[in-house]
């Protein structure tokens, strides 16, 4: 049980409203994330839809080795958090420090991976609008395909980014013991943050790297 | 009723009758509406005045009864306004068979336009008194909009497919014909005119101009200058989808769906072969994009739709 | 029956705390302290809201000048005044600051900024350096929309038609959606804080059932503007990118889809036009018991029609695109559910209407404005109703027809609202009365030069004539000209409160708390408030709009 005393900002009459406030801000901002990444879905099964086949055969272009291991990667780092926070909650502030800090590397593995398949497919002409060039039957449907994988998986890295600073500057502020401020709540809410990217994932290793794998 | 008040828009098509009853039904009840209210405003302002000498002894702050009254009253009205101008609107896009065909294509920023034997004019069409007209229009730049306010049609024209529009000239006389979506600069200028003629003299006006052949005996030269029937005509040793009477038929597709070919499935075949592939038959047919223009697609369509005809002609008894 | 020798007692029961406030030398929220630097870093929520109020009156006037200049035009037929080029540039610079840096701010961020906590009882939002951070954003968005205009402007219209847009456009197009983009991160940041706050803030025994309808309103105004914003950043990202990478998203030359952008694009531009016109609401259902001394009337209803009409708007924005090549049951559907919304609405105002019954009514500049508003968002709603018949949308579509609807919703309602509320609650915000009779004479010269300039507009859309034109026919004149002769009386009537509100902040007659004997919250405080609005946290025990007028009759006064 954390018996610190709170900070607790003006505009609040107790620690109870303020946690309440921040824990609700955050999951509203998590629904306008969702709104913002929701054209993007609505295009990929738009393109689903109408480009099926070209969408299978541009999915199997994915790299799924190293988009499994990210996959893997990031839920591990899921659980990096959420006992970071649950170390944390519980006063075990270096514990939370150090699991924060391998929060924070297993999102920059994950960054590097994905950097290492952009790389990959750039090299194999997969980037629209640079040099695309795919099966002349599937062309148009693949470079939509494509084109929406390095959109979302895109967006996806930029808000993995603001985790990963998030994560590290928590970490940091545990390291020089600033409790009071690197606090339980604000932990909590960092981690409620991460765990939404690592949903949008979820979703994404399916939608690009699944679809007609089944039987090669 | 532009007969009755001269200074109302002319209503110069079979729609336009309607639209104004529709119009004018909506304007009188939506003007009781706003009167009534206005009215009880003005009146209880009057009356309730601060200091005027008005009962106001139980002053009610709410009313369950009124509430649902006034709650499903106008939902009836609006239900039943909406089933009128929905019907009227699926008329709009019904286009009776025998309408005749005109070609438009919508260009930054005049309207070219073709009748079926060939005859072109720019920013002008000329159409037949009482004959049904249907518009298959697409756009080369950007996304116009064909309306002329006299025959209360509109429809936007788009690039990259076909929308198409008709109606039923019921007056003589001149038009305007506008462009109303937003296309740059000389949007403002993409103006002409609709000239309705009768019959006859369409016919003769039909002949006159610029003597071309007809589009579709166009779209059949154009059937052989870009080397189609090469490969759809049944002497080819490339197995290629029999073309005749395509239009209205329906096709089975590769994937397993099935469409009825209509003017946008030509198209797409055109530019975008491998997008709509015939079940059976290997995706080998080249694109034609950036070599055919809208005009020699509309062309081709034309020819194959003429195909179509005589392929029944022929099997009529 | 009863017979009140004193009118004063039948006022509602608030203190009588209308005796002037001591205010040199006592601190409130403004005098406290007048440093720049303390105004720049402020976490109050008031002092924000003067902030954004001083940003939205200068972008007022710039989307003003720019219809002034639009208006100037068409009273000739010719395009004789600018060119093409330079009309089209004007009405996309009128388009995209009055609806994204002038109405959707307007009421939320300074009324709401001002006024929610207090009406709540609280001390300040549940964000307050996210408050701040909202301004300091939307000055940012604001500057490269300017900077995009500055630097030769942008000829797409502010609805950015793809293809147009993406692949025809030569002008600053990029440029003016980041600032667009920007604003909208601030438009989201502003509706989080007003969620949150209404959810977690409210005073012992402020129930939900208990909120003034402005809160209501607010509060799902913000609902729209956190669910339907990203999807607005979202396409432009979208046009961005096909614009400066050539990929085909919108553009059919490239494999693209047109009628994508149109979906994604009033997927949040109708949401949006709610954005603008709740908030406006809200501000009637305050001014309106106020002056009639009466309860609201079907406060309950009133509440669910303002969610009704959040929700179901999210559902109409198919009827932009009736004649765009749109599936005609995809019409079906939407013109169905553009009819559906306009019940909601419909019900708001047989609900004024019926506060006046039985009322006690004055006339001052507040009151003036709201049944103004009430007027015009009536006629406007009512003209929708002929938009949202397909069949009589194919013609009406893209003409003046359409453009007077709007305005009729959006000036004649939310402008009107806005300044209605301005007026309202400027005793409370300043301490000052503004000088009343020029607050009536403004009122009704905006009410009468709106309706000159925009009912001609009707007839002409019925005629034919299309919007967005430089030019046009001649026998569209005389009615273009009404409308400019319209427009010159309104921009008197929009200039006159900058002088009056000015003069009263050093001349004005000092105000008390309650110089309306309104009920709310915010009446309980001194005016100016002070930096905390309350000193201790008020608990609430009565119903909303707690007014009784005059008991009995033959009230001699």
């Amino acid at each position: 049980m954390n018996t610190e005393a709170m900070q607790i900002a003006e505009q609040f009459d107790s620690a109870a409203q303020q946690r309440e406030a921040a824990t609700f801000g955050m999951w509203i901002f998590l629904a306008t994330e969702l709104m913002f990444f929701g054209p993007l879905f609505f295009g990929y099964l738009y393109g689903r839809t109408h480009f099926g086949e070209a969408f299978g055969a541009a999915s199997r272009h994915t790299d799924i080795a190293l988009g499994t291991i990210n996959t893997t990667v990031l839920l591990t780092s899921s659980a990096a958090i959420a006992s970071a926070a649950a170390a944390r909650r519980l006063g075990a502030t270096r514990l939370a420090m150090r699991l924060l800090f391998v929060t924070a590397a297993l999102g920059t593995l994950f960054l590097v991976l994905k950097g290492i398949e952009y790389r990959h497919e750039w090299q194999e002409h997969l980037v629209p609008g640079l040099r695309f060039s795919f099966a002349p039957q599937y062309t148009d449907g693949a470079e939509i395909f494509f084109f929406l994988y390095f959109v979302l998986t895109g967006l996806h890295a930029v808000h993995l980014c603001a985790g990963i600073v998030l994560t590290l500057f928590f970490a940091l502020h545990l390291r020089r013991e600033n409790l009071l401020f690197a606090n339980e709540e604000k932990i909590e809410i960092a981690a409620l943050y991460w765990h939404f990217v690592d949903v949008v994932w979820i979703f994404l290793y399916p939608m690009l790297y699944l679809i007609e794998r089944a039987g090669g | 009723m532009s007969d009755h008040f001269p200074m109302l828009l002319a209503d110069a098509s079979s729609a336009a009758g309607r639209f104004d009853w529709l119009m004018l039904s909506l304007l009188l009840v939506t003007g009781a509406m706003a009167v009534l209210l206005a009215g009880l405003i003005i009146f209880f302002s009057i009356r309730y005045r601060k200091g005027s000498a008005a009962d106001r002894t139980n002053p009610p702050s709410g009313a369950r009864g009124l509430e649902a009254a006034w709650t499903i009253f106008p939902l009836l009205m609006f239900l039943g306004i909406f089933t009128w101008a929905a019907f009227d609107y699926a008329q709009l896009y019904r286009a009776p068979d025998d309408a005749l065909p005109v070609f438009v294509v919508a260009k930054q920023w005049m309207w070219k336009v073709q009748h079926p034997n060939g005859r072109r004019e720019i920013d002008e069409l000329h159409v037949p008194l009482g004959e049904a007209v249907k518009l298959v229009m697409t756009s080369q730049d950007v996304i116009h909009s064909f309306f002329v306010p006299a025959f209360r049609v509109k429809q936007d024209v788009v690039p990259g497919r076909y929308t198409s529009l008709w109606f039923k000239a019921t007056k003589l006389g001149t038009y305007h014909l506008f462009c109303a979506e937003y296309c740059g600069t000389d949007h403002a200028g993409m103006r002409g005119r609709v000239i309705v003629m009768p019959p006859d003299e369409y016919a003769r006006w039909l002949q006159q101009g610029n003597t071309e052949s007809g589009i579709a005996a166009q779209g059949f030269a154009l059937f052989r200058k870009y080397g189609c029937s090469g490969c759809h005509s049944a002497g080819s040793s490339v197995h290629a989808p029999d073309l005749t009477g395509l239009l209205g038929r329906t096709v089975h597709l590769q994937d397993g769906r099935s469409l009825i070919a209509d003017e946008n499935y030509v198209r797409d075949s055109i530019l975008l072969p491998k997008k709509d592939v015939v079940a059976g038959y290997a995706p080998v047919m080249p694109s034609f994009a950036g070599q055919v223009s809208e005009e020699d697609i509309l062309a081709l369509i034309e020819y194959l739709r003429q195909t179509g005809a005589d392929h029944d002609d022929r099997q009529r008894p | 029956m009863t017979i009140a020798s004193d009118p004063e007692q039948n006022r509602a029961n608030v203190p009588r705390t209308d005796e002037p406030v001591a205010s040199s030398g006592s601190e409130n929220y403004f005098s406290r302290d007048f440093s720049l630097k303390s105004w720049l870093t402020t976490h109050d929520h008031k002092r924000i809201a003067l902030l954004y109020m001083a940003s939205i009156i200068a972008f007022f006037f710039i989307g003003g000048a720019a219809a002034t200049v639009i208006r100037l035009e068409l009273a000739t037929p010719q395009g004789d005044l600018v060119t093409a080029d330079t009309y089209n540039k004007l009405f996309t610079a009128h388009g995209v600051i009055m609806v994204w840096m002038f109405l959707i701010p307007s009421i939320p961020s300074v009324l709401g900024n001002f006024l929610m906590p207090m009406m709540i009882g609280a001390r300040d939002l549940a964000f307050p350096r996210l408050n701040l951070a909202s301004w300091y954003v939307y000055m940012t968005g604001g500057i490269f929309t300017l900077l995009a205009l500055v630097l030769g402007g942008v000829d797409t219209g502010w609805t950015f038609y793809t293809p147009f847009s993406t692949m025809f456009s030569n002008s600053n197009v990029i440029l003016v959606m980041v600032g667009v983009f920007i604003v909208g991160i601030s438009s989201i940041m502003t509706g989080l804080n007003f969620i949150v706050t209404v959810h977690t803030m409210r005073a012992p025994g402020m129930t939900w059932f208990r909120l003034p309808l402005f809160v209501w309103a607010n509060y799902a105004t913000s609902i729209i503007l956190v669910l339907a914003t990203p999807v607005l950043a979202m396409t432009l990202v979208l046009v961005g990118l096909e614009r400066l990478l050539h990929v085909g998203i919108f553009d059919p030359a490239l494999g693209g889809d047109p009628l994508l952008f149109q979906h994604l694009f009033w997927f949040y531009s109708h949401p949006a036009v709610y954005i603008m016109v709740l908030p406006a609401m809200g501000v009637v259902s305050e001014i309106i018991p106020c002056f009639a001394r009466k309860r609201v009337f079907g406060y309950r209803f009133m509440a669910y029609a303002i969610l009704g009409i959040a929700i179901i708007g999210f559902l109409v924005w198919g009827h932009h695109m009736f004649v765009s090549g749109q599936s005609v049951y995809a019409g079906m559907v939407f013109s169905l559910l553009s009819f559906l919304v306009a019940v909601p609405s419909a019900i708001k105002v047989f609900n004024w209407t019926a506060t006046l019954y039985k009322g006690s009514i004055t006339f001052t500049a507040p009151m003036l404005y709201a049944l103004g508003f009430v007027g015009l968002f009536t006629i406007g709603g009512l003209t929708g109703l002929f938009l949202a018949s397909l069949a009589l949308d194919v013609h009406l579509t893209d003409t003046y027809f359409v453009v007077a609807h709007f305005h009729y919703i959006m000036v004649g309602g939310a402008v009107m609202a806005y300044l209605g509320g301005i007026h309202f609650w400027w005793p409370k915000i300043t301490g000052r009365l503004y000088p009343e009779i020029w607050g009536r004479v403004a009122a009704v010269l905006i009410f009468c030069g709106f309706n000159l300039t925009f009912f001609p507009q009707y007839l002409l859309g019925y005629e034919g004539m299309p919007r967005r034109y430089h030019s046009y026919p001649p026998e569209f004149q005389v009615l273009n000209i009404l409308s400019s002769a319209g427009a010159s009386i309104l921009a008197i009537g929009y200039l006159l409160p900058m002088f009056y509100l000015a003069w009263s902040l050093f001349y004005g007659k000092r105000a008390g708390a309650n110089p309306w004997q309104a009920t709310g919250l915010e009446w309980q405080t001194p005016s100016p408030p002070p930096k905390d609005n309350f000193d201790t946290t008020p608990v609430v025990t009565e119903e909303p709009y707690a007014y009784t007028p005059q008991i009995t009759s033959g009230l001699v006064q």
